[in-house]
């Protein structure tokens, strides 16, 4: 029996008040991790990858949504169910977040390394000296060149890299269970990403955090992640191991996106074939929720069943899970 | 750091010559001088005598030199005679000016921890009730003229409640110690505060209420919130430093208006400040006052404003240390 995954979801449905009624920004929502995995949300915006972050997190944007049915086991505690008071001794400590906007994100009337001693206090027990040296080390291990000068400076005396390093190094103080990197790269330029990107998957193997990183970037996937979810609508579309998933989509919607990417599907070669894009546009959220497969009108394989009928995830060999109608048709 | 408050200082002190000059060429150009006010005084002179008169207070000497008396006197503390007081106008305004700044630097915090605190409220459940209630009270403290508010406390809480003294600053009657009539001064002041400060807690708690919920909406709040803070961690800690920065400036900024509002107020509650003397000696004629107290409520204003400007360096570290 393999050990129980750190971070269970089941059956997650949230839903968002909007003008035109509820909807359900994420439609029964399943998947695991287990510690020390990456696993890696793709899918354009608004699809549901940061609302997941969200709901893991305890921050579901109150009054407007609301977690309506499914569970969200963290080491076999169900996060939905606990008091606001337990979630919070959760949030930061077992289960943290690291945003999009590293240049918006820190709070510019603090030091960087106040910052991060905060959370060490709040959850440690550490007095003010003890969490401040913590934040010091913590700073140098996220490569911040002169941790103890750097740890006074404040967020805008920092480059956008920096300032991402700090981020990290305010996540993972408490040394969390789940680590949630939601697209932590998109604001930096490119040799920035690359530095992140090594300096996350060192601190995964140092630590044994889970991480669950947050994309649209299918390269950083392939990169990054042993296992990969993609979203569509607020759904679950194919789930499975990274290299199964380049290799052999199973729906077409992944198929899309990964043509989308040069170099990720052919071997290089003098022959360059034309990117494609998914045509279309993701459907409005009023649409969301209804029972058919939402991206039938996108899809080049759909036919009337694919419009009156929401299709089940089916199994394609070891942990390979995509919902489509058409799967054998795909690759 | 130290250089641009010096910086800052030094432009003060230029402001303020400005003022003092400013002051002069208005003694200057208003009609008659103190040897009319002499002559007037003793019923009638002839020429010589007035001639006389003016080479003793040297108005015989030419502007430029004039000035520089006028300036090094105000310098030296000098600001000129009061014929209608008959004392020195520094000393009457000395006398004065205590009272004021009692007045208006109650008035002020009041306005300011009040309205920072329901702007916070409110803020917090914006279309909740509180806020709502925030909302028309802001709505009425901004709309009500201040020697309105000031009658309607008068006759609410000095003649059909009588908890406060109707006018002045103390009980002439009073005997005992220092800290009875301490108490005694702060019975006298609660009206006059509240009537001062109403206007102004109406605009704070509006922009602060703005401000939060700006800050409230950003990132970082996010951030703290992700950490795992409570509520109101979240709300103090985080959001609040951040949302003060307008209301401090605009508080520094309103402080005039609050100078001048106080001369309504005193007025109203017979507040031995320099606005009543203000009034009594605008309708008096005494220039020499009305310019004495136009020089000290820029000295007030200037230092006021060094002052916010202390603060905001203290507040916002991005002032503090040169924005990147």
């Amino acid at each position: 029996m393999p050990p129980d995954p750190i971070l269970e979801v089941k059956g997650l449905r949230v839903e968002l008040s909007t003008r035109s009624g509820t909807v359900p920004v994420l439609d029964d929502l399943s998947f695991s991790i287990d510690a020390g995995e990456t696993l890696a949300f793709v899918g354009e915006s608004g699809c549901g990858k940061s609302m997941t972050a969200l709901a893991v997190m305890g921050l579901v944007p109150h009054p407007i949504g609301r977690i309506a049915s499914g569970s969200i086991r963290l080491a076999g505690e169900d996060l939905t169910r606990v008091p606001e008071k337990r979630m919070r001794a959760v949030r930061g400590n077992d289960v943290s977040m690291i945003f999009q906007e590293p240049m918006t994100a820190l709070n510019p009337v603090y030091t960087a390394g106040e910052q991060i001693a905060e959370s060490l206090r709040r959850h440690q027990d550490m007095g003010r000296r003890a969490a401040w040296e913590h934040a010091i080390e913590m700073l140098a291990a996220v490569g911040i060149p002169d941790p103890r000068g750097r740890a006074s400076a404040y967020p805008h005396q920092m480059s956008g890299g920096q300032r991402q390093r700090v981020m990290i190094a305010m996540a993972l103080a408490c040394r969390p269970k789940v680590l949630i990197a939601d697209e932590p790269t998109t604001a930096l330029d490119v040799t920035v990403q690359a530095q992140i990107f090594e300096l996350l998957k060192d601190l995964r193997r140092e630590t044994g955090t889970a991480l669950i990183l947050i994309t649209h970037d299918m390269g950083v996937v392939a990169e990054m992640a042993e296992r990969m979810i993609v979203m569509y609508a607020g759904r679950k579309v194919e789930d499975g191991m990274v290299t199964d998933v380049i290799a052999e989509p199973k729906h077409p919607y992944t198929r899309g996106l990964i043509s989308c990417v040069p170099h990720l599907a052919e071997v290089l070669t003098e022959e360059r074939p034309d990117l494609t894009e998914v045509p279309g546009v993701v459907p409005p959220l009023t649409q969301f929720g209804r029972d058919m497969c939402l991206f039938s009108s996108r899809c080049p394989l759909a036919d009337d069943k694919c419009w009156e009928e929401r299709p089940p995830e089916r199994r394609f060999g070891a942990g390979h899970v995509a919902a489509c109608w058409h799967a054998e048709e795909v690759s | 750091m130290m250089f641009t408050i010096l910086q800052k200082v030094a432009y003060s002190g230029l402001l303020l010559l400005a003022v003092i000059v400013l002051n002069f060429f208005l003694l200057h150009a208003a009609p008659g001088d103190v040897a009319d006010t002499i002559a007037q005084s003793m019923g009638g002179a002839d020429a010589e005598t007035m001639e006389r008169i003016r080479a003793d207070y040297g108005l015989d000497l030419p502007l430029w030199q004039q000035l520089l008396e006028y300036v090094t006197g105000v310098l030296h503390g000098d600001l000129g005679y009061s014929f209608f007081f008959n004392v020195p106008v520094t000393e009457l305004l000395l006398e004065r000016l205590p009272a004021t700044l009692l007045l208006v630097i109650t008035a002020q915090l009041l306005a300011l921890t009040v309205g920072v605190l329901l702007g916070v409220i409110s803020a917090r459940r914006p279309n909740g009730l509180a806020s709502h209630f925030v909302t028309l009270l802001a709505l009425f403290g901004y709309s009500a003229p201040v020697f309105w508010t000031g009658i309607m406390l008068l006759i609410v809480f000095s003649l059909m409640v009588p908890i406060f003294p109707v006018a002045g600053m103390s009980d002439a009657t009073l005997t005992g110690g220092w800290w009875a009539h301490a108490v005694d001064v702060a019975h006298h002041l609660v009206l006059p505060a509240i009537t001062l400060a109403s206007i102004f807690l109406a605009l704070y708690s509006r922009l602060c209420r703005a401000s939060m919920l700006e800050v409230l909406g950003s990132d970082y709040i996010r951030t703290a919130k992700a950490k795992g803070l409570s509520e109101g961690q979240v709300v103090v800690k985080h959001a609040l430093k951040n949302a003060l920065s307008p209301v401090v400036t605009l508080a520094g900024l309103q402080f005039s208006a609050v100078v001048s509002g106080a001369v309504l107020v005193e007025t109203v509650f017979s507040w031995p400040g320099l606005g009543t003397l203000a009034l009594q000696s605008i309708i008096a004629r005494d220039t020499p006052t009305i310019l004495g107290i136009l020089f000290f409520s820029s000295l007030v204003v200037v230092v006021v404003n060094l002052i916010t400007d202390m603060v905001l360096r203290l507040i916002d570290p991005r002032i503090r240390t040169g924005v990147a």
